[in-house]
């Protein structure tokens, strides 16, 4: 059970943690000052809510475990984010339809958490779910403002839609794990959020004169470790101080 | 409904604790924050519980730090603990804190509804910190922290950051 709800940890950690590593490297490079400034504090708060996971999942491994040795020590294949978040940073456009899908799912899912029979789960959702709120706000305005926008801000972001809407399937396919965390009312019950999150989704994209993308959902594998080759190059990236200076402190 | 108010029965400890400012808003204590949640002296060690006000927020990190340093200063070790629940509130931030907020230039947050409807409906409801007046507009729902969101007064011209209500 203690290893279970460890993977757990890192599972709900893993999707804030490198989407947030997404949104830093615009840092300096958004759009405009304003859009600059609120991607990097939504980064900002993702990495709040990663110190909350992998704090409580240092906690439950024990040893000399400590939620830095979590965030950058672990290899590419013991992460288990949703392929989704790795996805790079192609244009603006990609990176609202990016976080707005995933800001749609965080939400649904934090609702959920709120009521984990895990205390400290349910105090991280609490804390979390009301950050999420503004981070939702925020993409789901730009996916009307873009969308409803000039012509090329509208092409755009249908194909950064088109490109990422395949992706979100993984967040509802249920593995093995999520399914025994649900059952023992620690998870979520994916089936729940994903008809939430359909109606959410299709009610902005009516707005923001999207079109639902035909293409099928992608079968991928995140929550099993097994991602996309950005992953790679972000972990090179995100890991290189402790990994050239171990032990390095600020 | 969590109370903003805790009992801190030593004058000495609670004097050290507004000594110890936000790094961000430097007029705000952490006391005026409402970020300090249990102060307690067991056998001549202080036990802190802080809360984090945003979970990224990096100032925490500074004021857990600077908390330390100002027991420490008055004779007492600490056992400093980050509670996440209840969490934290901007209506924990006292009145006092409010008016220090407002004469710094930022303006305070306001009711959970009337900041939905300034920073989501485009009511001009935020009072500008520099001529009072509530012909203002949002420029950006993200200020120079996560905590504030940027404005600017028509009237006056001015930008001024507006505390958000997180609730
Ligand atoms: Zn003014």
């Amino acid at each position: 059970m203690k290893d279970q709800l460890y993977n757990y940890l890192l599972m709900l950690g893993d999707n804030s943690m490198i989407l947030g590593h997404r949104l830093s490297e615009l840092c300096g490079h958004g759009p405009a000052l304003e859009t600059d400034i609120a991607l990097t504090n939504i980064s900002l708060d993702l990495f709040g809510q990663v110190r909350g996971f992998f704090r409580y999942a240092a906690e439950v491994k024990g040893g000399e475990a400590t939620e830095d040795s979590i965030a950058f020590l672990r290899y590419d294949r013991e992460h288990y984010n949703c392929i989704l978040v790795e996805q790079a940073n192609v244009d603006f456009a990609h990176v609202i339809a990016r976080q707005f899908f995933f800001d749609v799912f965080q939400e649904l899912q934090l609702k959920q958490l709120v009521e984990s029979k895990d205390e400290e789960i349910a105090a991280i959702a609490v804390k979390s779910l009301k950050e999420t709120k503004y981070h939702l706000r925020f993409s789901s305005e730009w996916m009307k403002r873009l969308g409803d926008g000039t012509e090329e801000s509208h092409e755009r972001l249908q194909a950064a839609v088109d490109t990422l809407y395949p992706f979100t399937g993984e967040f509802f396919h249920e593995t093995p794990l999520e399914k025994e965390m649900k059952e023992n009312g620690i998870g979520v019950d994916l089936e729940l959020i994903k008809t939430a999150f359909d109606e959410t989704v299709s009610q902005i994209f009516v707005e923001a004169t999207i079109k639902m993308p035909e293409s099928k959902q992608r079968m991928v594998k995140g929550k099993y470790g097994i991602h996309s080759e950005q992953l790679g190059f972000i972990l090179s990236d995100f890991q290189y101080m402790q990994r050239a200076y171990p032990n390095m402190e600020w | 409904m969590v109370s903003a108010q805790i009992h801190i029965a030593s004058k000495e400890i609670l004097t050290a604790l507004e000594s110890v400012s936000d790094p961000e808003i430097p007029v705000l204590t952490v006391m005026d924050l409402g970020v300090v949640r249990r102060v307690e002296v067991v056998d001549g060690l202080v036990e802190v519980d802080l809360t984090p006000t945003y979970s990224g927020c990096p100032a925490m990190d500074t004021m857990a730090a600077d908390i330390t340093t100002a027991l420490n200063k008055i004779g007492y070790e600490v056992k400093m603990k980050l509670v996440m629940s209840p969490a934290w509130t901007t209506d924990w931030i006292s009145q006092e804190g409010r008016r220090k907020l407002e004469e710094y230039g930022v303006a305070a947050p306001m009711s959970e509804e009337l900041d939905l409807q300034a920073l989501m409906g485009g009511k001009r409801i935020v009072k500008c910190t520099h001529c009072q007046s509530v012909n203002t507009k949002m420029i950006s729902q993200f200020g120079s922290t996560a905590c504030k969101a940027l404005f600017q007064c028509e009237d006056c011209l001015e930008p001024f950051d507006y505390f958000k209500c997180l609730k």
